[in-house]
């Protein structure tokens, strides 16, 4: 995902000359060619991400477009009040660039993980929060922001995600992608889970069970129209995403449901409420915390087969 | 500048003080509010700036290439929107709307709704690194236009304003200009002992930054300082302003009452007298 992003972002940045790029003195490499394009648009602004919000708020109302990138802890939680007042407030057209997130940066521990930032973003006003789920997605999630006016957040996973599209994708901010069709289950997946969320529709095809996957790169604004026709369906519904179980993409959907006046049989698939305190990489803490296919396809199977939550 | 033609322009300046003081007087009794005393050391550098130093057209809030102004100490904007009222950004009628439930002009200034605010502040240690980024981007452009931005002693408690000092200096924005009204209260009481904030224009040396140090309410060394930017080629300029929270109104001066109480009626009939405004 992470090459994908700057891929698309040199593409986009050659007919936008508003787009400037600050990063939080991280991507050791990964920025030269931007750089060397475009001299004067790359910024180190150093180990300093608050003023590297303001800083980009402060471009912004001078009339730039800037980007700016950290690791997912560092770009939302160490700076949460300067992208609220600076960016949100201001409605700045800014884009905070998250890389890492969930346990993408799983053996660095839990000041790395990105657990806790769609739930904070979520809160802020004028944000729009973008989750793609492939390198595909990225791409196309990039220049859809560089079309989009205003604060934006946009949560990438790391390095070498599967490609789950075959193909190039068009995305446009609150645009859902479907996967697979079914009418048993339907299984909505933000950002990195979605090879996951694929893996899980095609073991719950093997056991009988016909399920719909839908990828659901932006969550805020989130997709009620396709929330609300899975609510309507009669099917299972469940949520799917590497973030805390508190505030984020399955919150907002069970925001939904509460809502809806219907009885659904509904499940957040999402990591625990909880620090980890054991060293492992993505797919042990995965494991560790249910978020593999096998153990999402066995829940959702009692779910839909007895009720059992 | 000639000796006479400077005393005429302190002269105007000083009327203009005393205006943008009772006008802030008026506004904290009239609103009930505090900051009274962080508005008013605040008055002579906003003054000075705002009819002799920034080059600005007040007409429909303001032209792009503007010099910038952002006020890093929110809480002191009593002054700020009565100066930028006197400037002629919109009518003095408009202030009486301050802190009133559905008026314009809260306790701390907000973005894009306010003729000459651009950017809104209230928690402190923001204003330098959204100045930072406004120089910066005048700067990629080569467009005109400094920024300044006046901070309080007490913010400089936040390491972000240390962090945007060393961006700044970094990026060689010799456009823009930190100013520090350094009246020794903070909210908790005196800055230095609260932390170890002296010696505050050594400090922004140290962090790169062109740096004088002056009388904040002595209009003509403001005058000076002003006219002097930027201090060294290359670099950002910091002017550490001596002042007096409070100051023009006797019985709020050095006062740290006056970061909290709203003058009432009396107060306000007897700082109006004091300020030759009845």
């Amino acid at each position: 995902m992470r090459n994908a992003f700057i891929r698309a972002l040199t593409a986009a940045a050659a007919t936008d000359e508003r787009i400037v790029f600050l990063t939080g003195d991280l991507g050791f490499k990964l920025f030269d060619d931007f750089a060397a394009r475009y001299p004067g648009r790359f910024m180190n602004v150093g180990v300093a991400e608050a003023t590297m919000a303001g800083v980009a708020a402060g471009l912004a109302l001078e009339g730039k477009k800037p980007f700016i990138y950290s690791i997912v802890p560092f770009a939302t939680l160490r700076c949460y009040e300067q992208i609220r007042n600076d960016v949100c407030y201001h409605e700045a057209d800014v884009t905070v660039v998250g890389v890492g997130g969930g346990y993408s940066y799983g053996p660095n521990g839990p000041t790395h993980h990105g657990l806790e930032d769609i739930a904070v973003m979520r809160a802020l006003p004028n944000m729009t929060i973008v989750c793609p789920g492939d390198p595909a997605e990225t791409e196309a999630a990039v220049h859809a922001l560089a079309r989009h006016r205003g604060p934006a957040y946009l949560r990438l996973g790391r390095a070498g995600e599967p490609a789950v599209h075959p193909g190039p994708v068009t995305l446009s901010i609150g645009q859902s992608l479907e996967l697979r069709a079914g009418g048993d289950v339907v299984l909505l997946a933000t950002g990195n889970m979605l090879a996951t969320a694929v893996r899980v529709g095609d073991l719950l095809a093997a056991r009988g069970l016909a399920c719909r996957v839908l990828s659901m790169p932006t969550v805020k604004p989130l997709d009620v129209v396709t929330v609300d026709g899975a609510l309507a369906s009669g099917a299972v519904v469940a949520t799917l995403e590497e973030h805390s179980l508190i505030g984020g993409f399955g919150s907002a959907v069970a925001e939904r449901v509460a809502e809806s006046g219907r009885a659904v049989r509904f499940r957040r698939f999402a990591a625990p409420d909880q620090f980890s305190h054991t060293c492992g990489d993505q797919e042990f803490h995965r494991a560790a915390t249910g978020l593999d296919a096998p153990a999402i396809a066995d829940a959702l199977v009692a779910l839909a087969r007895d009720g059992v939550r | 500048m000639a000796t006479d033609l400077r005393t005429d322009l302190v002269d105007t300046l000083a009327a203009r003080a005393r205006a943008v003081r009772a006008a802030t007087v008026r506004m904290a009794h009239d609103g009930k509010t505090p900051h009274v005393g962080s508005a008013l050391s605040a008055v002579d550098v906003l003054v000075a700036l705002y009819f002799h130093a920034m080059r600005v057209d007040p007409t429909h809030g303001g032209a792009p290439d503007d010099d910038q102004f952002v006020l890093s100490k929110g809480h002191g904007c009593m002054s700020y929107y009565a100066t930028l009222a006197e400037r002629g950004y919109f009518p003095a009628s408009l202030l009486a709307s301050y802190a009133q439930n559905g008026g314009a002009l809260p306790e701390h200034p907000t973005p894009g709704r306010i003729p000459g605010v651009r950017v809104a502040t209230g928690s402190l240690g923001h204003g330098l690194a959204i100045a930072a980024g406004m120089a910066h981007a005048r700067q990629l452009d080569d467009r005109p236009g400094r920024v300044f931005t006046l901070l309080s002693d007490g913010e400089c408690n936040e390491g972000t304003i240390w962090e945007a000092a060393m961006f700044a200096a970094g990026r060689r924005l010799d456009g823009l200009v930190a100013i520090v009204d350094y009246n020794k209260l903070q909210a908790m009481g005196r800055s230095e002992e609260v932390t170890a904030l002296a010696p505050l224009a050594d400090k922004w040396r140290a962090f790169g930054w062109g740096t004088r140090e002056i009388d904040g309410h002595d209009l003509g060394a403001v005058v000076a300082a002003l006219d002097a930017l930027p201090f060294e080629p290359g670099r950002p300029s910091a002017i550490v302003a001596h002042t007096v929270k409070g100051k023009g109104v006797s019985f709020m001066e050095d006062d740290l009452e006056w970061h909290y109480r709203p003058p009432n009626d009396a107060d306000l009939a007897r700082a109006l007298a004091e300020l030759g405004v009845a």
